[in-house]
C-alpha cells in the first residue's frame, strides 16, 4: 500500500487515489492525419518498464486532482510529484538499482 | 483429573485461579495464565493431534506460532475455528477444544493406515495421479479428501464483531522481548509516539522463561515488570499484547492482528461488549524488529513421536508454565544453548538422562557445568531410534562415525519420556523479508539474517532477530534503534542509559549437521521428519532432488514442505540444508523461499470488520424512497442507488405489476422516480466547445432553453454513456447520465480538462442529489402538470418536446424538462430534494382522477425496449460503436474531432459485418428470451455451434401483445427477415430478425 505525496494534500495513503493512466502521452490533434498504426500507438501502447515509470494519478478521495508520479516499478518508490503540464523531471538512480 | 506434570514451584501461571477446561470430550484444569498447551502438558496429556498425510500420532513441538502439530478446533457451533496452535490459545474457564485430523478417536485412528501404504503417497503423489491414470484420479479424489482435512469450517454465520483501525508512529517495535522493551523505553523515553506490539499475552519474550538473566541488577522478570510500569506511563506508548504483526507492506504499512477477547469466555459479558478482534493499519516512520529467532528440531529418525519437543519450548513450559513435558528427558543437540535447557529442567527437578551432543569436541562453559551438575554428555553421538508410538519410550543412541554420515553399530538404549532438540535458530525474518529485504547467510550460526533494505521501506532488525543472540547484543541493539527512531522523528528528550545485561556463558561453536544417520538408508524402519505439518520427510527431499525438482520452489510445491498454517517456520531451513547438501551447493545457492503474509493466520472477519452486511458498500436512498417503501415496491440495486422496481398491489405478481404499469403509461400516465439519474453541472466560456469534444453530436447551435440527446465514446470509439444535456445560458448546461455511470463519466471529464486541455475554462459541479427528479409520462401527463402548474404555459409551441423551462409545480420551483424515455409525452419535474415528497403528493392526487400509475424501474426498461431505446451497459459491452447500435445519425460528420472520432475510422469499426443491434421476435409470442441467450444461425444437432451474438433485452411487452427482443448479432442489420435460433434450456427458441423499434416507430405519441 504506497502512501503518494498529493502536491496539494500532502502525504495520503494509496487507497485515496486513483490510478489514471501512464503520463506524457498527448493527444494527437492531427488524428485524421494518421494512419491506423500511428493512432493505435496512440491508443493502446503504453510503456511497461522495469524502474522509473511516469504515470497520473488522481486523489479521488481528496482533492480530485490529476497529478504526475515518477514511480519505480521494481521498488515502489516514488521520486517527484510534479503538477500536469509539468516536464518529467529526469531520476537520477544509484547504481545497480 | 490431577495436573499430573505441573511443577510444585515456579512458573507465571496463577495456581490461585483454577480454570476448567475439555478437550476432546475430557474434562481437565489449568490455571490463570496457561496456554492450552501447557495446560495439557501440566494434566500429562502428550498426544493432541494427527499428522496431515500419514495420521501419525503427534503431540506438542512447540511453545509459539510455529507449532507444526498442535492443531485444534477451539469452540463450538458458529463460533467454532480450525486450525489454531494450542500453543497460542488463552485458557479460559470453560473452553472446549478438540484434536484433529483423526477418527474415531486420538489412540484409535483409521487413517493411519495411510502409514502403511506410504509408498503410494509419496511427495508429489498429488501431481503424480493427475497424470496416471486420468481415471484413477476421480476414484482416489473423493478418499484422499476426506481423510487428508484439517480442521472444520462452522456452517453457520460468525456471531462476532470485529474492528479496523488506522494508526501512525514513530516507531513500530515488532516483539517485547529485550531488544523490543530496551527500543521502546529509549524511543518512548525520548519522547517518540510508538507502538509495542507481541503476539503473546504477555510482554517479555524469552526473558519470561528465563530463570538466570540479570539486567540492570535486578531479575530478566522483574526488569520486565518494570520497563512495562515505565512504558505505561508514557502518554506517547501504546502496548499491544496478543497482537502479531502479521503483514508488511510498501512503504512501511504494517498490519496487525489485535486479539481482544479472544482469552475470555466467548459470551461472558465483557466478551460480548468488544469487537472479538482489531485489524490494525500501522504507517510507521520506522519499524523495528524484534522478532526474535526460532528455534529449529534436529532431523532424527521417528522425531515426530510425541514426547518429542524443541529444547527451548521445554524450558518454556517448566520456567513460564511450571509445566513439565515428561518426567525423564533426552536432549539432542548440536549447539550450547540446550545445555541451559538440561540446567533448567534439573533445577526445576525433571530429570535428564543424558545430553545427545553431535558435535564431536562438546566442550565449553556450559558442557562443564552440566557435566559438574551430574548430567551425561554424550559427544559425537546421535539418536538413531526412537521407541514408543502414542508416546516416547525410549531411544537408542549411537557414536557418529564417517564424518557425521554413519553410525557405530553398536547402540546403547536410554529410557525416557521425552527427546527434546536443538539444531540451532533462525532469526525471526518473515516481516523483514516482507518488506523484499534481502537475506544473506551466516555460517556461524547456520541461519539466515536480514542483509539489504529494499528502497522506500525504513526497518531495523535487532537483537536476535538480525542472528545477535546475546542477551547484552539485544539490549544493546534494541536501545539504539529506539534512540536513532526517535531521533529521526525530531524527538530528542534524555533517554538515559542503555540496560546493562550480567555475565552471560561464552558459546562454543555450533555443528552443521542436517540429518541425524540411523544406520539405515533415509526411509527405512522409520521417518526423518522435516516438515511435520505436510508429513514431509528427508527421504521425500531426497526423492524431489532424484526426480529433478531442485530449485526451492520446484521443492516446496512438489513436497508441499513450508505450507499451511506454519508455513515452514520449524522447516524451511532445514529443507533448504538438506536439499543444497543433495546437490553439493552451498545453502544460500539454493535459496530460500518467498516471505509472504500473513505471519500467522488471519481471522477473515478480521479482514471484513465492520465492512459487511448493510456497510459493505454505501446505500443511496432518494428522498421519494420511504414512499416507496410503504408502497410496497421492492428495490433493485443500481450501483449504490436503491431504486424502486415495480409497485405491486394485492395478489398482484411481478408480471401482473409490470403489464399494468406500463399500460397505464401508454393510456393514460405514469409516474416514476428518476431522482438517481447522473448530473453534472457544466459552466465556463468553453462550456459548448467541450461539450463538442465529448459527445459525438454538436452542441455550438443549441438554444438556450433546449436539451438534447448526446452520445459520449471513449477514445477508442466505442460507446461509454448516452444522456440529455440542457443549455441553461450561454456558457451553462446541465448534463445528465446514466445512474450507474455517473462517477465515471465525472471523472472522465475531468480528466480531460485537468490533463489535456488545461487552457480551457470549464468548471465542473456534480449536482446529482441536489435535484429530485419526477417524470410523469403518457397521455395525459400535459393535462395533470396544467393542473398542479398552471402559471407554466404547456401548448407545444410554447413548451415544445426537447426544451426545459422553470415554473412553480404545486407550490415549489420546479425546473421542467420535457424529454422522454418511454416514447410518451414526458415531464420531468426537477426540484430541490426536500420538496420532493411534496410535489410526488401533490401529483398522485390531481392524478387519481386519470388513474395516475407510479412505476418501477422494470416497467420502464420494458417502456423503453418498446420503442428501442437503449441502456448503456446492456446495450453496449464496451466493444459497441454507435454505428453498431444503428445510432449512426447522432455522429457529427462535420465536427473536426471529438473524443473517440479517428476510431471510428480505424480498418476494424468500419467493418460492414461487425455485431449490430437488431430486434427479435420470437415464433411463439409468449416465449420470452433470456437476456444473454447465445444466438446461432446455423443450427446443429449439439455444440460446438458458431454463436453470432446474444440477446442483450428482452421483455414481453402488453402493449405489442408478445415477447420483443433486442440482441447484438454479427451482420445483423444485412439479416433483417431471416430467421435465428436460441438453443437453451434442452430446447431451441426460432426468431426473427425486425429493426429494433416494436411500438410507435413513427414517433407520433411525442405530444401525447
Amino acid at each position: 500500500m504506497l502512501l503518494i505525496p498529493c502536491p496539494y494534500c500532502g502525504k495520503r495513503d494509496e487507497h485515496e487515489f486513483t490510478y489514471a493512466r501512464e503520463g506524457h502521452i498527448a493527444r494527437p490533434t492531427n488524428g485524421e492525419q494518421l494512419t491506423d498504426a500511428e493512432w493505435a500507438q496512440y491508443l493502446f501502447m503504453r510503456k511497461n518498464p522495469k524502474g522509473v515509470h511516469y504515470e497520473r494519478w488522481m486523489h479521488a478521495k481528496g482533492c480530485r486532482r490529476y497529478f504526475n508520479v515518477a514511480r519505480d516499478t521494481v521498488t515502489h518508490e516514488i521520486y517527484a510529484v510534479y503538477e500536469m503540464g509539468q516536464p518529467a523531471p529526469v531520476i537520477e538512480r544509484e547504481n545497480g538499482r | 483429573m490431577t495436573q499430573v506434570n505441573r511443577l510444585p514451584h515456579g512458573g507465571r501461571v496463577d495456581s490461585s485461579k483454577p480454570l476448567r477446561f475439555v478437550f476432546d470430550g475430557r474434562p481437565y484444569e489449568g490455571y490463570q495464565g496457561d496456554t492450552l498447551a501447557s495446560a495439557l502438558l501440566a494434566n500429562g496429556v502428550v498426544l493432541v493431534g494427527r499428522s496431515f498425510k500419514y495420521h501419525r500420532p503427534r503431540g506438542i513441538l512447540s511453545a509459539g506460532a510455529e507449532e507444526p502439530n498442535a492443531l485444534i478446533q477451539l469452540g463450538q457451533g458458529n463460533r467454532s475455528e480450525p486450525n489454531l496452535r494450542a500453543t497460542q490459545i488463552e485458557l479460559y474457564e470453560g473452553l472446549v477444544a478438540e484434536s484433529q485430523n483423526r477418527w474415531p478417536s486420538l489412540t484409535t485412528d483409521v487413517g493411519a493406515v495411510n502409514s502403511l501404504f506410504h509408498r503410494i503417497f509419496p511427495s508429489g503423489f498429488y501431481y503424480k495421479t493427475f497424470m496416471w491414470p486420468k481415471t484413477f484420479w476421480m476414484k482416489y479424489e473423493h478418499f484422499i479428501r476426506r481423510m487428508a482435512g484439517l480442521g472444520k469450517c462452522p456452517t453457520e454465520p460468525d456471531p462476532d464483531r470485529y474492528d479496523k483501525l488506522h494508526a501512525h508512529a514513530d516507531a513500530l517495535i515488532v516483539g517485547a522481548g529485550p531488544a523490543g522493551l530496551a527500543a521502546a523505553l529509549a524511543a518512548g523515553r525520548a519522547g517518540a509516539r510508538v507502538i509495542l506490539v507481541d503476539e503473546q499475552q504477555e510482554m517479555g519474550g524469552s526473558l519470561l522463561s528465563d530463570r538466570q538473566a540479570v539486567i540492570d541488577g535486578v531479575s530478566a522478570a522483574q526488569w520486565v515488570a518494570n520497563a512495562l510500569a515505565e512504558l505505561r506511563a508514557m502518554p506517547e506508548v501504546t502496548l499491544l499484547p496478543r497482537t502479531v504483526a502479521f503483514g508488511y507492506y510498501d512503504h512501511n504499512l504494517v498490519s496487525l492482528m489485535e486479539r481482544v477477547t479472544d482469552h475470555l469466555p466467548p459470551t461472558s459479558p465483557e466478551a460480548l461488549n468488544q469487537p472479538r478482534q482489531r485489524l490494525w493499519r500501522v504507517r510507521a516512520k520506522d519499524v523495528i524488529l524484534a522478532t526474535g529467532a526460532i528455534e529449529r528440531p534436529m532431523v532424527y529418525i521417528d522425531n515426530d513421536r510425541p514426547g518429542c519437543m524443541l529444547a527451548s519450548a521445554a524450558q518454556t513450559y517448566v520456567n513460564r508454565y511450571g509445566a513439565a513435558p515428561g518426567k525423564r528427558a533426552v536432549i539432542m543437540t548440536n549447539n550450547d544453548t540446550a545445555y541451559q535447557v538440561a540446567l533448567d529442567l534439573v533445577d526445576a527437578g525433571v530429570s535428564v538422562a543424558a545430553i545427545v551432543d553431535a558435535r564431536e569436541n562438546a566442550e565449553g562453559e556450559l558442557v562443564a557445568t552440566a557435566r559438574a551438575r551430574g548430567i551425561e554428555v554424550l559427544g559425537n553421538h546421535a539418536i538413531t531410534r526412537v521407541g514408543g508410538k502414542l508416546a516416547v519410550r525410549e531411544v537408542e543412541v549411537r557414536r557418529l562415525t564417517g564424518d557425521g554420515k554413519s553410525v557405530s553399530s553398536d547402540g546403547r538404549t536410554i529410557t525416557c519420556d521425552m527427546v527434546l532438540s536443538s539444531g540451532g535458530w533462525q532469526p525471526t525474518v518473515h516481516l523483514f523479508s516482507q518488506a523484499r529485504g534481502k537475506l544473506k547467510w551466516n555460517q556461524d550460526i547456520l541461519a539466515f539474517v536480514p542483509d539489504k533494505l529494499l528502497p522506500g521501506q525504513n526497518n531495523h532488525s535487532v537483537g536476535a532477530a538480525r542472528g545477535a543472540f546475546a542477551l547484552t547484543d539485544c539490549l544493546v541493539d534494541g536501545f539504539a534503534a529506539g534512540t536513532a527512531a526517535a531521533h529521526a522523528a525530531g524527538h530528542t528528550e534524555p533517554a538515559g542509559s542503555t540496560p546493562v545485561a550480567g555475565a552471560e556463558p561464552a558459546h562454543s561453536p555450533m555443528r552443521e549437521m542436517w540429518v541425524m544417520p540411523s544406520g539405515k538408508p533415509l526411509g527405512h524402519d522409520g521417518k526423518h521428519f522435516v516438515d511435520y505439518q505436510n508429513d514431509v520427510t528427508a527421504a521425500d527431499v531426497a526423492l524431489a532432488h532424484r526426480e529433478g525438482y531442485r530449485s526451492v520452489e520446484h521443492l516446496k510445491r512438489y513436497t508441499t514442505m513450508g505450507m499451511a498454517t506454519d508455513q515452514g517456520k520449524t522447516s524451511n531451513i532445514n529443507a533448504l540444508a538438506l536439499m543444497a547438501d543433495l546437490r553439493g551447493v552451498a545453502i544460500p545457492e539454493v535459496g530460500t523461499t518467498t516471505f509472504r503474509p500473513p505471519y500467522t493466520p488471519v481471522t477473515i472477519g478480521a479482514f471484513a470488520g465492520i465492512d459487511k452486511g448493510d456497510f459493505l458498500d454505501p446505500i443511496r436512498k432518494t428522498p421519494l424512497h420511504s414512499w416507496h417503501e410503504q408502497h410496497g415496491a421492492p428495490f433493485e440495486t443500481v450501483g449504490q442507488w436503491h431504486r424502486a422496481w415495480y409497485y405491486p398491489k394485492p395478489g398482484e405478481t411481478m408480471h401482473d405489476a409490470v403489464n399494468r404499469e406500463v399500460k397505464a403509461v401508454r393510456t393514460s400516465v405514469g409516474i416514476v422516480d428518476a431522482s438517481t439519474l447522473g448530473k453534472i453541472d457544466i459552466q465556463g466560456p468553453d462550456a459548448a466547445w467541450f461539450l463538442n469534444m465529448v459527445y459525438t453530436n454538436a452542441w455550438s447551435k443549441l438554444e438556450p432553453g433546449r436539451c438534447r440527446y448526446g452520445l459520449m465514446l471513449g477514445e477508442d470509439g466505442m460507446v461509454m454513456d448516452d444522456g440529455v444535456t440542457s443549455r441553461i445560458a450561454e456558457n451553462h448546461f446541465h448534463m445528465t447520465t446514466t445512474t450507474g455511470g455517473a462517477a465515471r463519466v465525472m471523472a472522465w471529464l475531468e480528466d480531460w480538462l485537468q490533463c489535456e486541455w488545461t487552457d480551457k475554462k470549464v468548471y465542473l459541479t456534480s449536482v446529482t442529489e441536489q435535484w429530485a427528479v419526477i417524470g410523469i409520462s403518457g397521455p395525459m401527463s400535459r393535462k395533470l402538470l396544467s393542473e398542479v402548474a398552471p402559471d407554466l404555459p404547456l401548448d407545444d409551441q410554447s413548451f415544445p418536446h426537447l426544451s426545459f423551462r422553470d415554473g412553480v409545480v404545486a407550490g415549489v420551483k420546479c425546473r421542467i424538462f420535457r424529454i422522454t424515455f418511454t416514447g410518451e409525452a414526458t415531464y420531468e419535474l426537477n426540484m430541490a430534494p426536500s420538496y420532493a415528497m411534496h410535489v410526488w403528493r401533490a401529483l398522485m392526487q390531481a392524478g387519481e382522477k386519470y388513474g395516475i400509475t407510479p412505476y418501477g424501474t422494470e416497467a420502464m426498461h420494458v417502456l423503453r425496449a418498446e420503442k428501442g431505446f437503449i441502456i448503456v451497459g446492456q446495450e453496449t459491452d464496451g466493444t459497441t460503436t454507435p454505428q453498431d447500435l444503428g445510432m449512426d445519425w447522432i455522429v457529427s460528420k462535420q465536427k473536426p474531432d471529438f473524443l473517440g472520432k479517428r476510431s471510428l475510422q480505424r480498418s476494424d469499426t468500419k467493418r460492414p459485418d461487425r455485431k449490430h443491434l437488431i430486434g427479435l421476435l420470437t415464433e411463439d409470442p409468449n416465449e420470452v428470451l433470456p437476456e444473454g441467450a447465445q444466438i446461432v444461425a446455423e443450427l446443429k444437432d449439439k455444440p460446438p455451434m458458431e454463436m453470432i451474438g446474444h440477446v442483450t433485452s428482452s421483455y414481453y411487452s402488453p402493449n405489442c401483445g408478445r415477447s420483443i427482443a433486442m440482441a447484438l448479432v454479427k451482420n445483423g442489420r444485412n439479416r433483417m427477415g431471416e430467421t435465428l435460433y436460441m438453443p437453451y434450456d434442452g430446447k431451441v427458441v426460432k426468431a426473427k430478425v425486425t429493426e429494433p423499434k416494436f411500438y410507435d416507430p413513427e414517433g407520433a405519441r411525442i405530444n401525447g
